[in-house]
């Protein structure tokens, strides 16, 4: 199959699945090929609501996911003539060793597939740390420029740093699940302050309420001491203040999802009154920006001084002539 | 560094045992492949559907019921008729001696039983790929 650019571009919003699929391929192998694609079609991007998942390993996210698809697929939605069209990138851990993974977020999915309004991509995180891979933001401006509604990203299972999630998506959801820790550890940096909606799922285990109880209070001591303020219609009906709700959901019996995709829903809302996707949304494309710009930079060096000269001065450092700043600045000094 | 391989790992049809294709899996992540898994009681939509959304390399199948003739095949023409006719099927499981080669016919890329080591098996998906992406 050999096609120019132009035609996969068209054939991606004209909805041939079999292109869009191979385009992303292109992308995650930063074939410049794909790359040309994504900019014919970067003009199409904005309209899709990104939603990132993410959670310590094994507290459901993939359920989550895959709950929160069916319902949207099969319980109309007020003032909508037709169920979104619903992408899902499920990202899982590289090994470091082999270079090779498991991608096994399908498996929870089941209940998903033939369904030709969902479209399910797995993702190797490839040596990303972020909980994300480099590409992961690519891949869903793509699958947004094919028309799908909302792109559900699912993280890897992410410890306390793997925030990248947030800078990806527009409404950010953390899972957790009793018996993970105590209250110290919800109020601990990262993954707890990215969350604009947490789930505690397995909520039918011992210590759930414990659990919600600690992520509560974790969030009103970040937050002003009037809640009626918060979450709360001011006189244009819209809230001034946005507290990440916590709910409660044991998805494996579908309870509790109903309320998550309404919090998802009213997120959305929240963003687009408040004028803070807007401002989200620059300081994405700032980071993406700087990112591509990094990363061009360290090729562009490489590509034009040889690699005797850097291996000399890893030698310098190596011993102890040069401290790594040093070495740097030596490099910088040659360019 | 090649372009990575990504291989998807399907157990169509109704037998439990998923023993041996998670073994496959294992060892494919072991070799560096980008392996997808998508579990038990597939139907042979579901797993040409998964091929297609993760475009992948190559696909293996793994069997015990007894249902090849049945399943493979359907899964083949799905794939064919989606524009997948290049990416190489690979089946492992209980096949007899005698269906081989109808099933080798109908474009499966290679069989294995019981007993074959995983470097053969790896190797060989290896092979299907590279032969597919050079457009053999």
């Amino acid at each position: 199959m050999k096609l120019e650019p132009e035609s996969m571009a068209e054939a991606i919003t004209s909805g041939d699945r079999l292109i869009l699929s191979r385009v992303l391929t292109l992308i995650e192998n930063y074939d410049p090929i794909g790359i040309e694609v994504l900019s014919l079609l970067f003009q199409r991007t904005g309209r899709a609501h990104l939603v990132g998942i993410t959670g310590a390993p094994g507290t459901g996210k993939s359920t989550i996911v895959n709950r929160i698809a069916s319902y949207l697929r099969h319980v109309p939605q007020e003032g909508q003539l037709k169920p979104p069209e619903i992408a899902i990138i499920a990202v899982d851990p590289s090994s470091p060793f082999s270079g090779g993974a498991l991608l096994g977020d399908r498996i929870r999915m089941r209940d998903l597939s033939g369904d030709p309004g969902i479209f399910i991509r797995s993702m190797a995180s490839r040596g990303a740390l972020g909980g994300l891979a480099h590409t992961t933001a690519d891949v869903a401006a793509v699958l947004d420029a094919a028309g799908y509604d909302l792109i559900m990203i699912e993280t890897v299972g992410a410890g306390q740093a793997e925030v990248e999630i947030a800078s990806t998506a527009q409404t950010t959801i953390v899972i957790d699940a009793p018996g993970l820790g105590d209250d110290i550890q919800a109020i601990k940096a990262g993954l707890m302050e990215i969350a604009d909606i947490m789930v505690v799922n397995k909520a039918d285990r011992p210590g759930a309420k414990k659990t919600l109880k600690a992520l509560r209070n974790a969030l009103m001591l970040g937050h002003p001491s009037k809640p009626a303020k918060l979450n709360q219609a001011s006189e244009d009906g819209q809230p001034e203040m946005w507290l990440p709700p916590v709910l409660s959901a044991v998805a494996t019996r579908n309870e509790g999802i109903e309320e998550i995709v309404a919090a998802i829903q009213e997120h959305r809302r929240y963003l687009n009154h408040s004028g803070l996707n807007t401002v989200r949304e620059r300081e994405r494309r700032i980071a993406q920006v700087e990112y591509l710009l990094r990363e061009r930079l360290a090729y562009e060096f490489h590509a034009r001084h040889p690699a005797k000269h850097f291996d000399g001065v890893i030698e310098k450092v190596l011993a102890r002539e040069f401290s790594p700043h040093q070495a740097v600045q030596s490099l910088m000094q040659d360019a | 560094m090649g372009r990575k391989i990504r291989v998807l790992i399907a157990k169509p049809g109704l037998d439990g045992h998923d023993r041996g294709a998670k073994i496959i899996a294992r060892a494919l992540r072991d070799a560096g492949i980008e392996v997808i898994y998508t579990g038990l009681r597939q139907t042979p939509e579901m797993v040409a559907e998964a091929a297609l959304q993760e475009d992948v390399d190559a696909v293996g199948l793994s069997i015990l019921s007894g249902a090849h003739m049945e399943l493979v095949p359907r899964i083949l023409n799905l794939m064919r008729d989606q524009g997948q006719e290049s990416v190489p099927v690979l089946l492992g499981g209980i096949i007899p001696d005698e269906d081989e080669p109808r099933l080798l016919q109908a474009g499966v890329t290679a069989v294995f039983r019981p007993g074959t080591s995983t470097k053969v098996i790896i190797s060989a998906f290896k092979n299907a790929v590279e032969a597919s992406r050079n457009g053999v």
